[in-house]
Order: C-alpha cells, then structure tokens, then sequence
C-alpha cells in the first residue's frame, strides 16, 4: 500500500489560509490503512484545524468526508457535491488523490494533508516500511524477493557494499543490511548461485526518466 | 472571567476497573475531591479513542484527565499503556494547535487509591485552574456543554 503522514497542524493552517468553509477529504483505501488519511483522521485532522482556527479568531467552517478511493472516478463522483459547496478541498489521500480531485474540479482548489512517503506494509503494529520503488522494472527474482533498489542504502545490484556490519547498514546502523537479507534470503531457498552472477547497472529508462509514466491497456479501452 | 472566579470544568475518563472505583472508594471514605470534574465511567482506558479528547477540548472542557490502572495492573492486560501513548500523541498535537499540552493528563491508580485520586484531581483542578478557561471556550455554554460532552 502507499504510506503517508500526516502535515503538522501549522503548516495546514498556512495553507488554509483565507479560506472560510473547506472539506477535509478522507480515503478509505491506503491512508486508512496506514493510519493517516481515513475516516478517524479526517475527525482529528478536522478538530485540530478547527480548533487552531478559532485561537486566530478566523473560525474555519469544516464539512469531513471519507469516500472509498480517491484514485477512482466512481467513488471521486460522491464527493461532488460536498467538494463544489466549500471553497477548497484538503485531501487526506495520497498523492495521486489530491492530484485525481484537482484535475477534476479546475475551479476548486485542492491542497495536500499527508506527506505521501512510499510504498511499504505494515511490519508491526505502528511501524511501516518501504519495500518498493516502483521502478517499472521488477528484479525481485533475482534476489530472493528482496530488493536491492528500495531496500540497499546505496541501491548495489551487485553488493553487499564493504560498509555492511553483520546484518547492519552503515548509512543507517537501525536498519537491516539489504544485502544481508537477500543473502540469508536465497540460501534458505537453495539459490546463492544467483549471486554469483554480475549484474550490469540499473537501466532507470524505466522509471525516472522520459516524464510521468502511462500504462495503456488496449484490451481493457472501449 | 476573572481568573479567581474561574471554576475549571474537566472531564474524567475514569477506567471501570480502577479509577471508577477509587473514585467511589474516596466517597464512602467521605473524603472530598473538587466538584470540578464530570467523570466518564470506561470499560478501560484502551478503549477511548483520540478523537474523544479532541472532541472534549473542542466542545469546552477545561481539562481533560484519563485515570486508568496501575502500569502493570490493567485488567485488559496493556489497555492503559495504549491509552497512555495516545494521549501523549494528542498532547504533542494540543502542541502544534497551540493549547496547553497540560490540559489533557493521564495517570494511574488502583481500585484501593481513594486519597492519592483525591489529591491527583486537587492537583489537576489547580493546574487547569492557573491555565484559565480554554481558550477555545468562550462560546461555549452551560447546556451546550452538557450536551455535546
């Protein structure tokens, strides 16, 4: 899932500023998920917001909402209504959403709650992780099902780097050496011979180049 | 309001298996705790959510004081240790608001702590009481409150 945090309650209300009636917009997908954008944040997020507001004397008037998607035209419908009868919209969904609201409703305008951080799942209660990049070119098996790319400080195809202390990293001691795991990872499943080849650099075409991606899928168009 | 006319209107969440408790045990043993407090019997204090000390602030109390059991003694085995990192969370976000982080406290006491609760109340009146009203409060109204809360 994507992973977000929440914005401190200073920064939204500089960005809120010289509005008067505004929809915190939930998501029910991701950021419920990971604790940051759903139903019960748009209530904290929202008394928070209305509270900083009155001790500046400019009360804000705050409708909260939480549809199921905000990535999906279907769901985005059900919010046209509360969105077209405030002044701005504060998403509470990732990135992708507060753009999909945006780019929707030219009029509006629509400004972010959540950092949006990564790709990542739930390893413990309170605690995610990143495990993908989405880097548009999978080499996950290669590696046992871990990730050099997300997961290596320095993104080594071919590592572990001469900084790994046992399982540690050395850019980041709190963290497990990528290297290691997949090292631990691929002798468990009988594959250490995988390592043993040289892979060439990373082509990041894929990825990080040529603009925003698109995927177009003619057999699903009508 | 004048500051030595102010009466702190706080909110108690008092956990079923321990504060309720003491709280009843200090008046069988007639033993007097300011009027200041609206107590608010819970299951246990795991079982209140973020949302409820926001809402309480946010409609007008003074103070807000989550009373759960002795770390260690909770009857639900960690509930009073979820309670207590979700209050520091909300205290730190009274922070970034700019209200007091003092006006939402927790502490801990057992069923058998009928004085130390006293005290404990006695000591949170008083602080709230220095804080003055909340500053979100001047709208608010006797009923209102009552009503929301």
């Amino acid at each position: 899932m994507i992973v977000a945090e929440r914005k401190l309650i200073p920064e939204l209300m500089d960005i809120v500023s010289g509005h008067d009636r505004i929809l915190v917009l939930g998501c029910g997908t991701c950021v419920t998920v990971c604790l940051a954008g759903g139903e019960r944040e748009v209530s904290i997020i929202s008394s928070a917001l209305r509270m900083a507001s009155r001790l500046k004397n400019k009360p804000l008037d705050i409708e909260e909402l939480t549809i199921e998607r905000q990535c999906d035209n279907v769901f985005i419908e059900q919010a046209a209504e509360a969105i077209q009868r405030n002044d701005a919209v504060v998403s509470l969904g990732c990135g992708a959403g507060v753009q999909a609201i945006a780019e929707r409703y030219a009029g509006k305008p629509v400004y972010a709650g959540l950092n949006t951080e990564f790709i990542g799942i739930l390893e413990e209660r309170g605690i995610w992780e990143e495990k993908c990049a989405g880097c548009g070119s999978c080499v996950l098996h290669e590696y046992g099902g871990i990730c050099p790319v997300t997961r290596c400080a320095k993104r080594l195809m071919n590592g572990p780097c001469g900084g790994s202390r046992e399982d540690r990293c050395e850019v980041r001691p709190d963290r497990k050496c990528a290297w290691q795991l997949i090292y631990e990872r691929l002798k468990g499943i009988g594959q250490l011979d995988r390592l043993k080849k040289i892979t060439p650099p990373k082509n990041w075409s894929s990825s990080l180049n040529g603009g925003y991606r698109v995927i177009v899928r003619e057999d699903h168009r009508i | 309001m004048k500051s030595d006319s102010f009466e702190p209107k706080i909110i108690a969440f008092c956990c079923h298996y321990c504060a309720y408790s003491s709280a009843d045990l200090a008046g069988s043993m007639r033993i007097q705790y300011p009027p200041n407090i609206r107590i608010i019997r819970t299951p246990c204090t795991g079982r209140l959510e973020t949302e409820y000390f926001m809402k309480a602030l946010e409609n007008g109390a003074d103070g807000v004081l989550v009373a759960g059991c002795l770390e260690g003694g909770c009857h639900f085995i960690e509930g009073n240790l979820c309670a207590k990192r979700r209050v520091n969370y909300i205290r730190d976000m009274l922070a970034e608001i700019g209200i007091d982080k003092e006006r939402l406290r927790m502490v801990n006491v057992s069923a058998a702590m009928g004085r130390p609760l006293a005290d404990i109340i006695t000591d949170m009146v008083e602080t709230v009481r220095k804080l003055g009203p909340n500053p979100l409060g001047q709208a608010r109204t006797e009923s209102k409150l009552e009503i929301s809360l």
